[in-house]
């Protein structure tokens, strides 16, 4: 497969520029952009006021079309676009909805769309969106109309892959971290919760499960096939053939062209454990990353392990941890920080920022050694995206 | 045909509360209403044709749940945002 070849990628030169935080929440979207210190950080929004917004993403091809998934309480699902890095908004003219089933057969309805991802380098124009409950869809142009990816979402298996409606996430089953192999734009993965990571060699005409070690505590096969629980999904653009995965059950590495992941999260210290939702890299080292752990005991309160927020850091692809929670609570802080709200900058040294549930958003500077908040009493965060402005 | 538009949706009718559309059934009055004010017809029906979980549409004050209602020129039509949620 071709797509198991080295990348002759120059690492990139750390970025020196602005940062720009893209902040989904709740009730709208929010556009942060720092100084040049990275300390004194100017707040743009809300913007989509009272939608929920799921996720806003720049796209790094033209670095000027944002998109953003909007809906609300009551109203169905959209898309919003800009071409002015979020000055005026225009509505996708055709957003992701599954077909129309024929006379007689319940059909699937997009309940919201929750990931986006920009297209291959070499495909301007186009982006992948993945939907609640799961539904791949794709757009030629810049996220105005979009199609079903019918390899998938018509998929025989999709619903021994999906589990159906029940299976999933309290708030609705979805697909998320859809990754392309920046060697060749035909090589997709994707991410389901429920139902596992899936690969693509075919730009989406077939899929196979890629689950092979990972846990599955919540089912009652010891190694099933799919059906599993990732909760984010990452690969190293300068280092493509390696996926990290942050689990319902547990922190894995895999390397290509293997098929098995490593529980690369046993080696968290035990009384923290493995589970969380986000995952960060390191724009420049492969094996360097950032977790941030959540309370999987119990009833899953899915907060930080006892009320003491940290983020941890290995620099040797998990073969150990470090704690990272300078500035952060000391104690009675019951932080959530969602999938999509952890994210790394291009500076060197790399700035951190983190989402959480409760409206705040901390800060380090310094690949995490300190953190600092830099807002608070904004509605609850989705997602953050990191991006660097144009000087 | 006269149509009521709840407050969610007027940022599709340029504010307006109130707006003309034509059909001969529901389904042909959601059309003709998204031609003239694009998008506002997916926020309320889904890609199955069914009417969102919170949208309510009023013929003549009759809550309607198909889209195959037959509609009279004199009819008026109203949508609601349910009142759900707390």
């Amino acid at each position: 497969m071709k797509s198991f070849m080295p990348l002759k990628i120059e690492p990139p030169k750390p970025a020196i520029g602005l940062v720009g935080l893209l902040v989904a929440t709740r009730k709208g979207a929010f556009i942060f952009k720092s100084d040049k210190a990275r300390r004194l950080w100017k707040i743009a929004g809300p913007m989509f006021f009272g939608h929920i917004v799921h996720h806003m993403v720049l796209d790094p091809r033209d670095k000027r079309t944002l998109l953003a998934t909007a809906r609300t309480g009551h109203l169905g699902p959209t898309l919003f676009r800009s071409t002015d890095f979020g000055r005026s908004w225009k509505e996708a003219s055709k957003p992701p909805a599954f077909p129309k089933a024929p006379e007689g057969q319940k059909g699937r309805v997009v309940d919201h769309v929750f990931w986006l991802t920009p297209g291959h380098a070499s495909e301007p124009g186009a982006w992948y969106a993945g939907t609640s409950p799961q539904g791949l869809f794709r757009s030629e142009d810049a996220g105005d109309t979009w199609a079903p990816v019918a390899g998938f979402n018509e998929h025989p298996m999709y619903t021994e892959w999906t589990g159906g409606e029940q299976a999933g996430t309290p708030d609705g089953p979805k697909m998320h971290s859809i990754l392309i192999d920046p060697r060749n734009s035909r090589h997709l993965y994707i991410a389901m919760s429920g139902g596992g990571v899936f690969e693509s060699v075919d730009k989406g005409a077939n899929w196979k499960p890629l689950n092979s070690g990972v846990a599955a505590d919540f089912l009652p096969i010891p190694d099933p096939q799919y059906g599993h629980d990732p909760h984010c999904v990452r690969l190293h653009p300068l280092a493509p053939d390696i996926l990290y995965q942050q689990n319902h059950c547990g922190i894995y590495r895999l390397e290509r062209p293997g098929t098995r992941w490593e529980r690369i999260g046993m080696n968290m210290p035990k009384k923290i454990g493995d589970i969380g939702f986000p995952l960060a890299l390191h724009p420049r080292d492969p094996a360097t990353l950032w977790v941030f752990p959540m309370d999987g005991t119990q009833v899953w309160p899915r907060t930080s392990p006892g009320g003491k927020p940290a983020a941890y850091l290995t620099r040797n692809a998990g073969k150990t941890w470090v704690r990272l929670d300078k500035g952060l609570p000391r104690s009675q802080g019951w932080f959530t920080v969602k999938r999509q709200a952890m994210t790394a900058d291009a500076h060197d040294p790399v700035g951190l920022y983190f989402g959480t549930t409760s409206g705040e958003i901390w800060a380090s500077k310094n690949e995490g050694s300190n953190w600092s908040c830099i807002a608070s009493h904004l509605p609850e965060i989705y997602a953050v995206e990191a991006t660097e402005l144009a000087r | 045909m006269n149509v009521l538009i709840p407050s969610p949706l007027r940022s599709y009718t340029g504010e307006r509360s109130s707006v003309e559309a034509t059909g001969a059934t529901l389904a042909a009055l959601l059309d003709d209403l998204d031609s003239r004010y694009p998008g506002i017809r997916f926020r309320m029906i889904d890609e199955q044709d069914g009417i969102r979980q919170h949208v309510r549409i009023f013929i003549n004050g009759e809550q309607v749940r198909a889209l195959d209602m037959p509609l009279r020129a004199s009819d008026e039509i109203i949508i609601l945002q349910a009142l759900t949620g707390g």
